[in-house]
């Protein structure tokens, strides 16, 4: 291969595709095969992270950043004038090969901007995993994004090569996608998600009939929504992931802070800082779906669309209920620990299985990792409360800020400041909000 | 049960003779003041008692442990034996006497300090483990595979079943420098031996080229604006940045091609400097 010609590629192909924050290589597992290169764990494998703090885990890269679609937010749409580059099908499965023997890599996540057509972009797609699937036998994990409008079968033959398959939703309402991206709609988006859907039970079906039965997408799949280019409410978003992990069964749905790379006449301005707090509040609220068994409903609702940004949504939630508080940590079930502030996933199960070994008491849940400055306020064992304990709305207040937040409260630089939308709430707002008194 | 302050056990560092030291303590019904292997060289005013590694008597300990404590117990203690932890030994010999007493439910006495200290050593391998699953960066000469790791825990022997999944076919080497360990491995099959010393060869042109596209698609996959050089150092200690081919900075890797116009204009201030 040319080497010049590839590594200029490659930082062209790879700039364009870094926007798309789905950095996962989990849900497959698969040894390694005689005759074949790689294997997949099912919890995945971070390779590196980058100066942003984000996991490297693929090869992360366009096939193509020529596109004949105008998305108004696209760094790749028609109309901005940009380097262009192509991937022949073998040049990006021989450098994924080579980047996977290194160890740097645990696959490859291969998007693509629209070249010609759907269809042909979607089967240049499949040349390379072909190569990479039948010739190298290739055993490591790939993500590929399916092309809306392309061909029902062609996105069925991605999807059998593929480990998890994704369509990014990127803007959270039909009006926004009118707005920003004239040439794509709700439904050219909805019905790739709902054919892999679909497709992914319909091979899980035939597998319990045939051991042999390829795998479609075993991984799931998962999708993208850009936060802040557009007006919609934490709530709005919060519930259209809650739907899409429902209706379409989605792994992963990942949220991205809007970055303002071009500028256009219906998007915020280039100076915009993207709101990355935002984005952080909404994968908490994402975790709390996921893995501690709440309601999108319990967390907002249209007289609270947007979370708050000095607590975190679990905490926002417990205040709102202190009158589900305190519970005991010797006999509440599991599901009612993942509700303590300062109590996860790993310590709620660490109580369970050390409290039939003997009764809790505050030292022994110190060592079981409890973050006892959050959870002293909400937690008896054996029915008797922290000794000393001060119970007032200011005092759990001070438990629940993390430090950043309490600086802010306590008057703070400007810089800090500009993390936050409104800047100007006061100390007696934060805790009238926190409290449930406004 | 008598303790032993002034009598030191010198095992030859092997988990069968770690397991012959069990066997000593409780057959002599002492507790040493401490465990040391031969590796350990210590003056000591202390009795140093030799414990011969006898493959009878460490089958018999591994088996009451499985049969009266349990294979999780069994686990643990080998995972334990392989952290970083300062006197594993008498830590483990702490909590296989706890273990022998309370039968099973051990595992789940958490809170006890103990088997607490046990657990967490167990965790800091599991999760350097981990990180080096992803962290390890082969160097290719010739079709064969090396890589050099400096972990503070002995953990070869937990991620080579992880590369023999990975390259079912291939032969490569890790090198542990910090344990002098290397691990062998080809179609398959694999040891681990001590060494003395491990030089990898001199890297080919070929190899240079991948470092460098390598290290360009690190910097090139990075965000700019979102830069959050705290959160990249808690997820990458920068313990393992030393074999890290992307955190090396050779002078072949500076950019050829500028990254496309739109990412480093209007964004970013005139000067570049950030």
């Amino acid at each position: 291969m040319v080497y010049i010609d590839v590594i200029e590629k490659l930082t062209i192909l790879t700039a364009a595709a870094k926007y798309d924050v789905a950095c996962t290589s989990s849900g497959a597992e698969r040894r390694g095969q005689k005759g074949g290169i790689g294997n997949a764990s099912a919890a995945g494998i971070c390779h590196s992270f980058a100066a942003d703090g984000r996991c490297i885990t693929l090869l992360k890269v366009l096939m193509s950043n020529s596109c004949v679609f105008d998305c108004s937010y696209c760094v790749n749409r028609r109309s901005n004038d940009t380097k262009r580059a192509t991937f022949e099908p073998r040049e990006l499965a021989d450098l994924t090969i080579q980047f996977y023997r290194r160890n740097y890599i645990e696959g490859l996540f291969l998007s693509s901007g629209v070249i010609r057509n759907p269809d042909y972009t979607c089967e240049q797609m499949i040349k390379i995993l072909e190569i990479l699937r039948y010739e190298y036998r290739f055993g490591g994990y790939i993500h590929a994004k399916a092309i809306p409008g392309a061909d029902e079968l062609l996105i069925r033959r991605m999807g059998l090569l593929a480990d998890r398959m994704s369509v990014n939703i990127e803007l959270p309402s039909q009006k926004s996608l009118q707005l920003l991206a004239p040439d794509k709609n709700k439904d050219n988006i909805l019905k790739p998600m709902g054919l892999i859907r679909q497709s992914i039970t319909e091979s899980r079906t035939e597998l319990v009939r045939y051991k042999s039965a390829p795998q479609f997408a075993p991984a799931g799949q998962s999708t993208q929504i850009i936060i802040g280019a557009t007006p919609e409410t934490d709530y709005q978003i919060l519930n259209l992931a809650a739907a899409l992990y429902k209706k379409y069964e989605l792994k992963r749905v990942f949220y991205s802070a809007y970055m303002p790379v071009v500028e256009g006449k219906n998007l915020p301005s280039l100076t915009t800082k993207p709101p990355l707090l935002r984005e952080h509040r909404l994968y908490q609220a994402d975790w709390l779906l996921r893995f501690y068994k709440f309601d999108a409903s319990e967390l907002l609702d249209e007289k609270n669309p947007n979370f708050n940004p000095f607590v975190d949504p679990k905490c926002s939630w417990a205040l709102a209920h202190l009158d589900s508080f305190p519970v005991d940590v010797n006999t509440a079930p599991y599901e009612t620990l993942l509700r303590v502030p300062g109590i996860g996933v790993k310590s709620a199960q660490r109580i369970i299985k050390a409290r039939r070994a003997g009764p809790l008491n505050f030292d022994g849940l110190k060592k079981l990792g409890v973050v006892m400055k959050r959870a002293q306020y909400f937690i008896l064992c054996s029915g008797r409360g922290m000794e000393g304990l001060k119970i007032s709305h200011d005092s759990i207040l001070r438990g629940l800020l993390s430090d950043r937040s309490m600086q802010l409260m306590e008057g703070s630089s400007g810089e800090q400041l500009s993390l936050f939308d409104d800047t100007t709430v006061t100390r007696g707002d934060i805790i009238k909000c926190l409290t449930g008194q406004i | 049960m008598s303790d032993g302050p002034d009598l030191i056990y010198r095992y030859d560092g092997s988990f069968k003779g770690l397991m012959c030291c069990v066997f000593e303590s409780f057959y002599q019904r002492e507790t040493p003041l401490r465990v040391i292997s031969h590796a350990e060289t210590q003056e000591s005013l202390f009795e140093i008692r030799e414990v011969v590694t006898d493959n009878t008597k460490a089958s018999r300990v591994m088996r009451a442990v499985v049969e009266k404590i349990s294979g999780e117990a069994m686990n643990l203690v080998y995972s334990a034996y392989l952290s970083d932890l300062k006197d594993k030994e008498l830590h483990i010999l702490r909590f296989l006497r706890l273990g022998f007493k309370y039968g099973a439910s051990v595992m789940r006495m958490l809170t006890d300090d103990t088997v607490r200290i046990l657990n967490k050593a167990v965790t800091h391998l599991s999760n350097e483990a981990a990180l080096l699953r992803g962290f390890v960066r082969f160097s290719d000469f010739g079709g064969g595979l090396v890589a050099t790791i400096e972990p503070k825990n002995n953990v070869l022997p937990v991620i080579k079943h992880h590369f023999l999944s990975r390259y079912p076919d291939g032969c490569f080497i890790i090198y542990d420098k910090t344990h002098k360990l290397v691990l062998l491995a080809q179609q398959g099959r694999s040891r681990i031996i001590q060494v003395d010393d491990f030089v990898p060869p001199q890297a080919g042109n070929d190899e240079l080229r991948y470092r460098t596209m390598w290290k360009r698609f690190y910097d090139t996959i990075a965000v700019e604006g979102r830069e959050n050089p705290k959160c990249r150092m808690t997820h990458m200690p920068k313990r393992y940045w030393a074999h890290l081919t992307e955190m090396q900075t050779p002078p072949d890797t500076r950019p050829i091609t500028d990254a496309p116009a739109r990412l480093t204009s209007n964004n970013t201030p005139a000067s570049g400097l950030r």
